[in-house]
């Protein structure tokens, strides 16, 4: 399901369907971190609608019958970790029965913790930080080669951010004029250990791209309707590659997770899975509003 | 050393001698990497899937690629994680990266980026590492790479070759560049001994054979260290030993069979590698002859420490009983302690 129609009211019921959807992956997320030893929450939560626009509002071009189809274009999940948010997605989005969520780190599952590249819909294992970067510059060098018209996006943590590699590859995205290349951070301010300004800090965060010479945005990453916006209208500048700077919450959506590095990884309780879904329930989208 | 201007005269010429013939490298005097370049060039003329990627040391000989294929030669500055990274979507695409930087730089700076990006991916991708042992000799411990062949040959799906001479260097590129999956090919800037001549057998994953021999078995990889190695057997033969000699130009997958044999026929084998003695050419053969025909293996390399001293190739391989001499001096003291 592709949602992308153009008149005022389609567009309002556009967007309350990909509200939905984000419900629909946290649902997930919380199932995964409750049935398994524990998911990372914080930055499963803070992705997504992140996903969701990708995925459901024509951003990607994937097919999810022919998932190796060429032409198509590649997101590069860099936030490895975050991977209950990503199998919800692909799962939703008809890459593997939504049914095999279930399995998530159990027993002879391919949903392991981090993303294994044999899982149809992943294009690269991401798990260790600061990879996702360049491997998307190489993809989008041999777009540009080949004049293929082909889109590559990496989503980024805002955590990751603090490898260097990532610097290397932004100054090489710049460098080799990759507009072709989208990169999406996860601005949750959280990290493992505490909040990102206290254990390493990234601000000014986004002045550091522009200096790396990117075309920024910044949006609210939890509103689908202002990420669709953006996300539609990329590249920003023709020549640069496009960074948009997504401000989220981490662990969004479940009231006990909220900003709390505590809940970057984590099993939930039945109590815990409980008040999750109560949480849920609380701000489900309404039709013809936003939750 | 005349790097940028070598290759393009080689190239030039090459309508006179048989390009990759040891006439035609003897002839213009050419190193491993600028013979390991000029296969590159041939690739990429063969198969426009192959793209050169750099770290600003291009100037290795690799100026004629990028004047011959512009739009294939990729610089990533001095940053080699971004490179490798880049290397792993280029192969993502069907690209073939031919990745060129110095050894130490390439698996170690960028060490997790080939472990996971390439190895793990089993990416297309080939990395050439200059510099590989004791050869930068005056540059010091930075610049000597002496744990490379064991971090490489650690990593599943990678290929490690480490040719012995510029002949070989040239057959072995040719030989990487259309064998799938991640290779490792360990190379030197300085024009080392031709071991080859107008023979050079290379396929990967099986030693040569440069002389036979019953007593012991010298087993030997990479540049100047095959070439001494056959020296040292021509030494022990004036004192009446016969040493077998091993060209075991690819690390992994290993020549079990021609190791074993050797262990059964010779049953002492002595290797050299400029390298640690921990996990290099060393540490792989005495792992494969432990499981196929246990015998003495004797490892001579560099030994647990970083090579302080300030001094040229020559000398630092004649400090670790490296050159021919202290090879066959090692060969006879085992010899005599084996058949005390």
């Amino acid at each position: 399901m592709v949602l992308n129609e153009s008149s005022p009211r389609a567009a309002e019921s556009r967007f309350d369907d990909l509200r939905e959807i984000a419900h629909r992956l946290r649902h997930h997320v919380v199932h995964m971190a409750a049935d398994s030893a524990g998911a990372h929450v914080g930055g499963s939560m803070s992705a997504i609608e992140i996903l969701t626009v990708l995925f459901f509002d024509g951003i990607l071009n994937v097919d999810p019958l022919r998932p190796k189809m060429e032409g198509r274009d590649y997101l590069i999940f860099s936030k490895g970790h975050a991977s209950a948010a990503l199998y919800g997605a692909l799962a939703e989005r008809g890459f593997f029965p939504v049914e095999e969520l279930k399995t998530y780190k159990q027993m002879g599952s391919r949903l392991a913790g981090h993303s294994l590249k044999s899982i149809p819909g992943v294009e690269l294992a991401t798990g260790s930080l600061g990879h996702g970067l360049a491997v998307g510059n190489g993809l989008a060098l041999a777009g540009k080669h080949d004049n293929s018209s082909y889109r590559v996006f990496v989503v980024l943590g805002d955590g990751e951010c603090q490898e260097g590699s990532v610097w290397e590859a932004a100054m090489a995205a710049a460098h080799y004029k990759l507009d072709n290349l989208v990169a999406i951070v996860d601005r949750n301010g959280v990290q493992e250990d505490g909040p990102t300004e206290e254990i390493m800090a990234l601000e000014p965060f986004a002045d550091k791209w522009r200096a790396f010479n990117w075309a920024v945005t910044e949006v609210d990453g939890h509103d689908v309707e202002a990420l669709s916006g953006v996300l539609h209208k990329v590249p920003f500048t023709p020549g640069r590659p496009s960074l948009v700077l997504a401000h989220t919450v981490k662990g969004k959506g479940v009231s006990f997770a909220e900003h709390k590095n505590a809940w970057h990884y984590g099993k939930l309780s039945g109590e815990q899975r409980e008040q999750a879904l109560a949480d849920l329930a609380a701000a489900a989208p309404a039709r013809g509003g936003r939750s | 050393m005349t790097l940028a201007a070598t290759p393009a005269t080689a190239t030039t010429a090459a309508t006179e001698l048989r390009v990759g013939s040891h006439e035609w490298i003897a002839k213009y005097g050419l190193s491993a990497v600028e013979t390991c370049r000029l296969a590159q060039l041939e690739l990429a003329r063969r198969d426009e899937r192959f793209f050169s990627l750099e770290a600003d040391l291009g100037d290795f000989g690799g100026f004629a690629f990028r004047d011959e294929f512009r739009d294939r030669y990729l610089d990533f500055g001095i940053a080699e994680a971004s490179l490798v990274g880049a290397a792993a979507g280029l192969a993502l695409r069907g690209k073939i990266p031919l990745i060129n930087t110095f050894a130490s730089f390439a698996l170690m700076r960028a060490c997790e980026q080939v472990r996971l990006d390439l190895c793990y991916h089993n990416a297309n991708a080939k990395i050439f590492g200059t510099f590989a042992g004791l050869q930068a000799g005056f540059s010091g411990p930075t610049h000597h790479s002496i744990e490379d062949i064991a971090i490489a040959r650690a990593f599943p799906n990678m290929t490690v070759i480490a040719p012995a001479d510029a002949v070989a260097a040239y057959w072995a590129t040719l030989a990487a560049g259309f064998h799938p999956g991640p290779v490792y090919i360990r190379l030197a800037v300085d024009v080392t001994e031709q071991v080859y001549g107008e023979d050079c057998p290379f396929t990967i994953g099986k030693g040569n054979v440069l002389r036979d021999g019953d007593d012991l078995t010298l087993v030997a990889s990479g540049l100047t260290m095959v070439a001494e190695a056959k020296k040292a057997a021509d030494l022990l033969a004036k004192d009446g030993i016969s040493a077998r000699v091993i060209d075991l130009h690819t690390i992994k997958p290993i020549d079990r069979e021609l190791l074993g044999r050797a262990a059964r026929e010779t049953g002492l084998l002595i290797t050299l590698e400029e390298h640690t003695v921990f996990g290099g050419l060393g540490g792989a053969v005495a792992e494969a002859i432990a499981e196929e025909h246990p015998a003495w293996v004797k490892i001579l390399g560099i030994p647990d420490a970083y090579c302080e001293q300030v001094g040229p190739y020559a000398a630092h391989l004649h400090r670790y009983g490296l050159d021919a001499e202290g090879v066959a001096a090692t060969a006879r003291q085992a010899l005599s302690t084996k058949e005390a």
